[in-house]
């Protein structure tokens, strides 16, 4: 039953409506000609209907050319990964979850990747692929797709510039984030990259990465960046360091410590206020003369009174850590940028394995995302990660792939029936429950409500439904900011958003031609394919037998519109659930 | 700190010793005040065109000033019925704060601190509800016609982030279900005995509670759906001579749902008037604005004193900094951080006082624009001052999730604006 698949509908003779009493008679070819039409959209409907939900559904475009990247050193690490995990666990005492059904894993990457869940179609096209491969598969699919790189340019956006809308004038948020998506739909090497952010200058419209600058910026002072923020935003989104507190004074909580030159024994010393001033003079030298000219370099020149003192010090461009790898000649900004970047500089790829780690699973592998202990300790899969990025060219597919390859992610959420604790989850041995973000709620409940995949093929109507919708959604339900990783919980006005709100009603509300519940109950051939669907739809799985029999008993001898609605009540109801609004 | 705050306790004689427990209590002393309406005027309100008007001086542009109620306290006459009320109000004329960007100042005033990149800190509102308990069916924190960066929980959690609604005579969204009564109950149970059951299974030992909240959420968004607690929001009940005084705008209605969500047990209720960013013809529509807050202003004041409210309840009016003293070339005024106005009202805070005051000062090319505010106060200190009006201990230190333990506020009490 599980693997039932819907048959095609082409079979069933479609509707003839009878034509409504002319005004005055019309000729017979004009009835003719009217019934022909009927006939024809009828049978065009129960075409477009047939292909979507039949067994053998028409592949999503370019999927021939879709090769599995068999890297055997990705696989490699990824099995280091995965023995690493494993020792943890057992170190703890811990059972493990096995393996989790593929379209949940499917989901997951789908939710990362493009931020929404499986449409049925793609379902029906992933069983067609050997199970074995289906996870590398749909990534490699979805990493072609534009939506991926949109997406993740998105979240890298809000790492490295924040939400804020920023200075009107000088400010430019998608000309940002379409570069990003640019480079990462190229795979461009990230450390490149970042260079090209840090050294950036000229105009922010001509060169989008000076956005990362000027989003510092105030319109009442646009002749330079904030390099306090600067300083910030660097050691935070490149490096993983929360040294912002050492604006104001030295560490006395011992929260910040960096270590010396590499091979002497290890010694942490505690953050002092010219680290974070010196790394912000890098940026003191950057100008704005002429906003048509936009930014250029210059000397650094910054000056602070630090804490307990009673003059400015003038301040020299430094590194708070490995100052052996600083180049000793050069502009600021690129000795700046070849110093984060340099291979040596471990924090670099560890900050971007974190984070896209956390990307993948709702939840990284060091928490705060964006403060890792520059000596350690580590967890598992940390340094192996960080250790391959670096050396295969800073490439962020392959690290995507790797991470998508190990046990620990295609590791299911729970373990049989036996509860779990949070040690379960701290120590990777189920995959972790995280809230749904606002933009992946919205879109993942447009994609269940249709049974057709929304991508760059669909409909432009279909493209600026979805688009609108989020955004008016995501604005209702409240965007968390930068601190999207940080462990929220559900609050009423999201709850009734999502069970009274006009988004999901419209969605879910009797519609033959765009509702997938409505089309569902039309025509699946029995209530048991029905329930089938639906699940497969929202959730991505299949019922449980008494899920089965209980939404089974919702549709038994409904017909036409009563059926319509009992089917709308069982997505309503899957929707509204943790399941569907949490990652799992 | 912590270790500080031990060892200083450790030295003290004993005098100091009972004056350090005196302070103690009156920290925790309820000074009277349980609730907060914020009036928010979002973009900047000149403050020479409100509160601190300078009529006839270089900076003073077409305002003029006009006599409240207050002996010698003189307000702009673009706020003639607030005039009348003035003797019941606390004015601060000298609030200074870093930020110059709406965003950032807008963050500021609303929570007491600067934008942190680590943290994002909790606005008044919330830590108000955070630090109290009181147990009604409808949020305890709402905004009315919040736009863009309307009042949130922060480190403390989404679920103080203010429950935002629009102009008080629609409908209020997404509280009524779709579907008919019968419907609804069989989804209701369905999820619950079915598919949340299901997902239940095999995860955390009581996971709603120790994580998603998702299920507690769904109950208390239903109990709310069903509560006679949300007439609050219908102000249609008011007699219409009520619903007139406060003026046919949104943001008039939204002050006399604030007085009735106050009246049900609300904590604070913050609304908002935007429009004040006039760095064009900034008279004409600063003039403009005025006119909607007056009626606004003088009509909550009033029907709050009418139903016994105000003693407990806190008003402040104010937006997030004013505007500069100098009139530029299209007519307007630009952002002014240094020496702007908040109006305060209600709890225990001084009637009829002034405190702080601008100069000409600021003008002098070449001087820092602090010169021209006496008794300068900081943003952070007006949150202290607000905190210790409600009996907060705004000293005591919790634990973000950053690991960094943070008092409620950096600032200190201005002694001065109590009675």
């Amino acid at each position: 039953m599980a693997n039932e698949k819907i048959p095609p509908f082409l079979l069933e003779p479609p509707p003839v409506l009878p034509a409504s009493p002319p005004l005055r008679p019309k000729p017979a070819t004009q009835r003719w000609k009217k019934r022909l039409l009927f006939v024809c959209m009828g049978m065009f409907l129960l075409a477009g209907v047939g292909w979507a939900t039949s067994p053998r559904p028409k592949l999503l475009r370019d999927t021939d050319s879709i090769s599995i990247d068999r890297d055997s050193t990705m696989v490699s690490v990824a099995a280091q990964i995965d023995l690493a995990m494993d020792d943890a666990i057992a170190a703890k005492e811990l059972h493990q979850a096995s393996r989790a059904d593929w379209r949940t894993v499917g989901r997951r990457i789908s939710l990362a990747l493009i931020g929404n869940g499986l449409s049925l179609e793609e379902i029906r096209v992933l069983e067609q692929v050997p199970e074995d491969e289906r996870a590398l598969w749909w990534t490699e699919y979805l990493l072609r797709d534009r939506r991926s790189s949109d997406y993740l340019a998105e979240r890298w956006t809000r790492a490295t510039v924040g939400t804020n809308n920023g200075p009107f004038l000088l400010f430019r948020r998608r000309k940002y984030v379409d570069w990003l998506a640019d480079h990462f739909e190229k795979n461009s090497p990230y450390d490149q990259l970042v260079r090209d952010i840090l050294t950036a200058k000229g105009s922010w419209t001509d060169s989008p990465q000076v956005n990362f600058l000027t989003a510092t910026m105030d319109d009442a002072d646009n002749s330079k960046p904030d390099v306090i923020r600067l300083a910030g935003r660097t050691s935070r989104a490149f490096l993983s360091q929360r040294i912002d507190c050492l604006q104001c004074h030295h560490d006395y909580l011992g929260k910040v410590s960096f270590s010396n030159e590499l091979n002497v024994p290890l010694e942490s010393r505690t953050g002092e206020q010219a680290d974070f001033h010196q790394l912000a003079a890098f940026f003191s030298g950057v100008r704005m003369d002429n906003p048509f000219v936009g930014l250029r370099n210059s000397a650094p020149q910054y000056t602070y009174t630090y804490l307990n003192e009673d003059a400015e010090s003038r301040v020299e461009p430094n590194v708070p850590y490995r100052r052996d790898l600083l180049p000793a000649a050069g502009d600021a900004r690129h000795r700046l940028a070849s110093w984060v970047t340099h291979p040596e500089n471990k924090a670099f790829a560890r900050a971007t394995v974190n984070r896209m780690w956390g990307v993948l699973f709702g939840k990284p592998l060091i928490e705060p995302i964006d403060s890792i202990p520059i000596s350690g300790p580590f967890p598992p899969g940390l340094e192996l990660l960080s250790d391959d990025f670096a050396k295969n060219g800073y490439n962020l597919h392959r690290l995507i792939k790797t991470i998508i390859c190990t046990e620990v992610f295609q590791r299911d959420s729970r373990i049989g029936d036996e509860p779990v604790d949070a040690e379960h989850e701290a120590h990777w041995a189920v995959f972790p429950l995280t809230q749904l973000r606002p933009e992946q709620v919205a879109a993942s409940i447009h994609q269940a409500c249709r049974i057709k995949a929304i991508d760059e093929s669909s409909s432009i109507l279909s493209q600026l439904e979805l688009f609108g919708g989020v955004n008016d959604f995501t604005k209702a339900y409240g965007d968390r900011g930068e601190d999207e990783f940080e462990a929220q919980s559900v609050t009423i006005p999201q709850r009734l958003l999502v069970m009274n709100g006009a988004y999901v009603s419209e969605r879910i509300q009797n519609n033959p031609v765009a509702n997938a519940a409505t089309r569902i109950a039309e025509l699946s051939s029995n209530d048991p394919t029905a329930v089938e669907s639906a699940y497969l739809s929202t959730l991505n799985r299949n019922p449980t037998g008494e899920e089965l029999d209980a939404f089974c008993d919702r549709l038994r001898d409904t017909r036409g519109m009563s059926r319509s609605q009992a089917m709308s009540n069982i997505f309503w109801t899957l929707i509204n659930s943790t399941e569907f609004q949490w990652n799992h | 700190m912590a270790a500080g705050g031990l060892l200083g306790q450790g030295m003290l004689t004993r005098v100091a010793e009972r004056l350090a427990m005196a302070s103690e209590s009156r920290n925790a002393e309820n000074l009277g005040a349980k609730n907060l309406i914020i009036l928010w005027m979002q973009g900047g309100p000149s403050q020479l065109e409100t509160f601190d008007p300078h009529a006839g001086s270089a900076i003073g542009g077409e305002t003029k000033a006009i006599a409240t109620s207050a002996p010698g306290v003189m307000i702009a006459n673009t706020l003639p019925r607030t005039a009348e009320i003035m003797h019941r109000a606390t004015l601060v004329r000298s609030l200074v704060s870093k930020e110059g960007d709406h965003e950032r100042a807008t963050y500021n005033m609303k929570t007491g601190w600067r934008p942190d990149p680590t943290l994002i800190h909790p606005a008044i509102g919330a830590v108000l509800c955070h630090q109290t308990e009181n147990n009604i069916e409808i949020p305890r924190h709402i905004s009315i016609l919040s736009n863009e960066w309307p009042a949130r929980g922060g480190y403390m959690g989404s679920v103080l982030d203010a429950f935002q609604i629009g102009d008080p005579q629609n409908p209020l969204p997404n509280l009524k279900s779709y579907t008919d009564p019968l419907v609804f109950e069989t989804r209701m149970n369905d999820l619950r005995d079915v598919v949340e059951k299901e997902f239940r299974r095999g995860r955390l030992r009581d996971l709603d509670q120790a994580k998603t909240l998702h299920e507690a959420s769904t109950v208390r968004a239903r109990t709310m759906m069903a509560s006679e607690q949300i007439k609050a929001f219908d102000i249609s009940l008011e007699a219409a001579n009520i619903i007139q005084s406060f003026g046919d705008t949104p943001f008039g209605r939204g002050c006399l749902a604030a007085v009735r969500l106050i009246e049900q047990g609300v904590r604070c209720v913050e609304v908002e008037l935007n429009g004040w960013d006039t760095h064009i013809d900034n008279y004409s529509l600063q003039s403009k604005r005025c006119e909607v807050l007056d009626a606004g202003l003088h009509a909550l004041m009033t029907q709050l004193e009418e139903r016994g409210l105000l003693k407990q309840t806190i008003v402040m009016c104010g937006g997030e900094f004013g505007r500069t003293p100098k009139i530029n070339v299209a007519g307007g005024r630009d952002h002014w951080p240094t020496g702007f106005s908040t109006f305060l009202a209600g709890g225990p805070f001084r009637a009829g006082h002034v405190h702080g005051q601008t100069t000409h000062e600021a003008l002098v090319k070449g001087k820092d624009p602090i010169t021209g505010v006496r008794d300068a106060m900081k943003v952070e200190d007006l949150h202290a001052t607000l905190l210790h009006a409600f009996g907060i201990d705004f000293s005591k230190e919790l634990q973000t999730p950053i690991g960094r333990p943070l008092t409620l506020s950096a600032g200190k009490v201005v002694q001065s604006l109590f009675v």
